[in-house]
């Protein structure tokens, strides 16, 4: 495609010529307007001027007869300019004026008249226009007089010229202007376009350019950059987890087929068999536990579970979870307590939040005890919380165990990552992750804060549920 | 109990069959949605064990049929989808409980025995097991002729327990009905809710009543 092939297929221009068409149609509809406004009032003009001579030339043919009026008619005559006069006999034969010859028939008609003439003193005879009136005298003379249309023609010239020259000018302009204001469009559109073209080529850090201005283009380009943050982040989570998936999935596959093969190879009753298939079992159930979790971050994290959003109470679910882990707490000497006095609504996944939490108390129990001398004589203990914050809700979990080092908590969320300290801990690794995936599906996020001593897991949700889906 | 298992895989369905038959239950098989749907319209069976994707009739489509022609044997949907939404939709659409793949068939079995109980089960006020008792109205609960307090939370274990006396339930099914969550807690929370039950109810008598099913999970009986 050419350069202006291309120009002139595009959305701008065809727009630009839309509006030139109507501007130009309004123009010659204007300038016909004005035109046929001044004709009338040109030919209003000669109707009443001669209507008036008219009146004025019977009222001398009444005061001093034919003879006056042949007089002054010719003396009207002579005076140069566009007048027209004739006075003719009842014959119709010319007793005075300064036309020569008329139309056929002009005379034997009274009233208005649009005739071609010849005028009398005009020796090269060529023809010209006039509005002429044709008057009854008594005794049957008659009287026309008349006004050259030569003005009005060349009023209607000029009106054509001035059309003809604006409507190029308008043209011209128009089409200049558009080209003008499409190339600068396309311009922009055009480098939108290589943006794109080098994103769908797989680079999806580029962005599309913005202008600055705060039209719509600029708009449309900070929207198209929002979603390719998003579908960025995205295909970067995706990336991350098939990568983790690998490595992580692939460890214990690789533990069971080890356990396997070795229950073969080596044993000898029924006993060892037997021992070796449970461990199997358990191998195989902690991995549909890791892949489950894995799945639910996956559809937290793509919005697939916003369906589930109904009005809860986050006191209620923070009372549930704290009810649940109680006996398990207790079984470790950690005192469990459960802080919502208030009713806390929100709109959220029950479910979800529940499982959150869960993940994040569940922590706490398995990694929130510090050693004896570390608790200084202090009782270990847990609390969760569920406080309204303006326009958004708090649950918090603190413990009072060793804490996660500031430089630490980043890492600490992001899957599989198992902290030095936790290493020798069951676990999937994937609790806090999870639970930030569920704060972020709500429009929440997941903070880790020091509890001093301890760590406290705070998740803050806005009320709305979802309403704000920045990311 | 007789069973009727809809499930396109052969191999699973098999292995399902033969397990099934090996605890006593009889079992027959539909390869795929419209023959399981033919079978279920004529045949009397105790419960049905559906996936949820079958070749030419899918699973819900088949219950809601089913349902929608007035027959009510219970419904058991076995799918590999687990997420919370659909099992909502897997229950909505007439099922009568849902089983994310992979499954342990010790879970599949206890779940199937309750189904097949449920039915024209009547709800007592009152349930007994040997000599313990609770009364679901005054929430008392009695062991011989000594009261036992228990826990808002521990009360609706033991219902549920003794609901299903003499059955097997699972750590999932209690985690489901008695605390409504549909997530694995990770942690055995439920073992060490049981233990503080078993501490008030059995502690101190011969006869023990709670009895862990190893692999499988709980049942509470008399023997």
């Amino acid at each position: 495609m050419t350069a202006l092939g291309k120009l002139l297929r595009t959305t701008a221009f065809k727009l630009t010529l839309v509006y030139l068409s109507i501007f130009a149609v309004f123009a010659v509809f204007l300038l016909g307007y004005f035109a046929w406004n001044t004709r009338r009032l040109i030919t209003e003009q000669i109707t009443q001027t001669v209507d008036a001579e008219i009146t004025g030339l019977a009222e001398q043919y009444r005061q001093g007869g034919i003879r006056r009026l042949v007089f002054i008619v010719e003396a009207r005559s002579r005076r140069p300019g566009s007048s027209l006069y004739l006075l003719t006999t009842p014959a119709g034969e010319g007793l005075a004026g300064n036309v020569g010859s008329l139309s056929a028939g002009v005379l034997n008609s009274t009233g208005w008249e649009e005739t071609a003439y010849r005028r009398l003193d005009d020796l090269d005879g060529t023809q010209h226009h006039a509005l002429v009136r044709v008057f009854q005298l008594p005794a049957g003379f008659r009287l026309l007089v008349g006004r050259d249309l030569e003005e009005r023609e060349r009023l209607r010239d000029i009106v054509l010229a001035a059309g003809r020259w604006s409507l190029a000018v308008v043209i011209v302009l128009g089409v200049a202007g558009g080209l003008f204001v499409t190339r600068r469009v396309l311009k922009r559109v055009d480098a939108m376009t290589d943006t794109t073209r080098q994103i769908m080529e797989g680079d999806l850090t580029g962005r599309l350019p913005i202008a600055g201005t705060g039209d719509e283009l600029d708009r449309l380009a900070s929207n198209l950059n929002d979603m390719l943050e998003r579908i960025e982040g995205l295909m970067h989570g995706l990336k991350e987890m098939s990568d983790n998936i690998a490595h992580d999935l692939k460890t214990p596959l690789t533990r069971l087929r080890n356990r396997c093969e070795e229950a073969l190879r080596l044993a000898e009753d029924e006993s060892q068999y037997r021992r070796a298939l449970e461990g199997t079992i358990e191998e195989s159930d902690a991995l549909i536990r890791t892949f489950n979790a894995l799945l639910m971050i996956a559809r937290a994290e793509s919005g697939q579970a916003r369906d589930g959003m109904i009005d809860v109470d986050a006191a209620e679910i923070a009372r549930g979870v704290g009810e649940l882990y109680e006996p398990v707490a207790d079984e470790k000497g950690i005192r469990l307590r459960v802080e919502a006095p208030a009713p806390v609504p929100l709109k959220g996944n029950r479910e979800l939040i529940s499982q959150a939490l869960a993940n994040l108390v569940d922590n706490a129990i398995k990694y929130g005890v510090s050693t004896p001398i570390e608790m200084n004589g202090a009782e270990p203990e847990i609390v969760i919380t569920a406080v309204p914050d303006g326009e958004r809700i708090q649950l918090t979990v603190a413990d009072t165990g060793r804490g996660i080092p500031e430089a630490d908590r980043g890492r600490a969320m992001e899957r599989f990552v198992r902290l030095e300290q936790s290493r020798s801990l069951p676990g999937s690794g994937l609790g806090l992750s999870l639970a930030s995936a569920v704060a972020r599906l709500h429009g929440g996020e997941l903070r880790l804060e020091d509890n001093r001593p301890g760590l406290k897991t705070v998740v803050s949700l806005p009320r709305s549920g979802h309403a704000a889906l920045a990311q | 109990m007789r069973l009727l298992i809809i499930e396109d895989d052969r191999d699973a369905a098999d292995y399902l069959a033969k397990a099934f038959r090996e605890v006593g239950h009889m079992a027959e098989l539909a390869p795929d949605g419209e023959e399981g749907l033919a079978l279920a319209l004529n045949g009397q069976y105790d419960v049905l064990i559906v996936d949820r994707m079958l070749p030419r009739l899918d699973g819900l489509s088949l219950i809601g049929t089913l349902r929608s022609k007035g027959i009510e044997t219970p419904a058991l949907i076995l799918s590999a989808l687990g997420q919370v939404d659909d099992r909502v939709k897997g229950l909505r659409a007439g099922g009568d409980d849902y089983l994310p793949k992979p499954y342990s068939f010790s879970e599949l079995l206890a779940r199937t025995e309750v189904l097949a109980r449920r039915r024209g089960g009547r709800e007592e006020t009152v349930y007994r097991v040997g000599d313990l008792q609770l009364d679901r109205l005054s929430h008392q609960v009695v062991r011989g002729a000594e009261e036992i307090i228990l826990q808002p939370r521990e009360f609706r274990l033991l219902e549920y327990l003794m609901k299903h006396a003499g059955q097997v339930v699972t750590r999932t099914m209690l985690l489901e009905n008695v605390w409504d969550y549909h997530f694995d807690p990770q942690t055995n929370v439920i073992d060490v809710h049981i233990s503080r039950l078993r501490s008030k109810i059995d502690k101190g008598f011969a006869q023990p009543l709670l009895h862990t099913v190893r692999g499988a999970g709980y049942v509470i009986r008399d023997r």
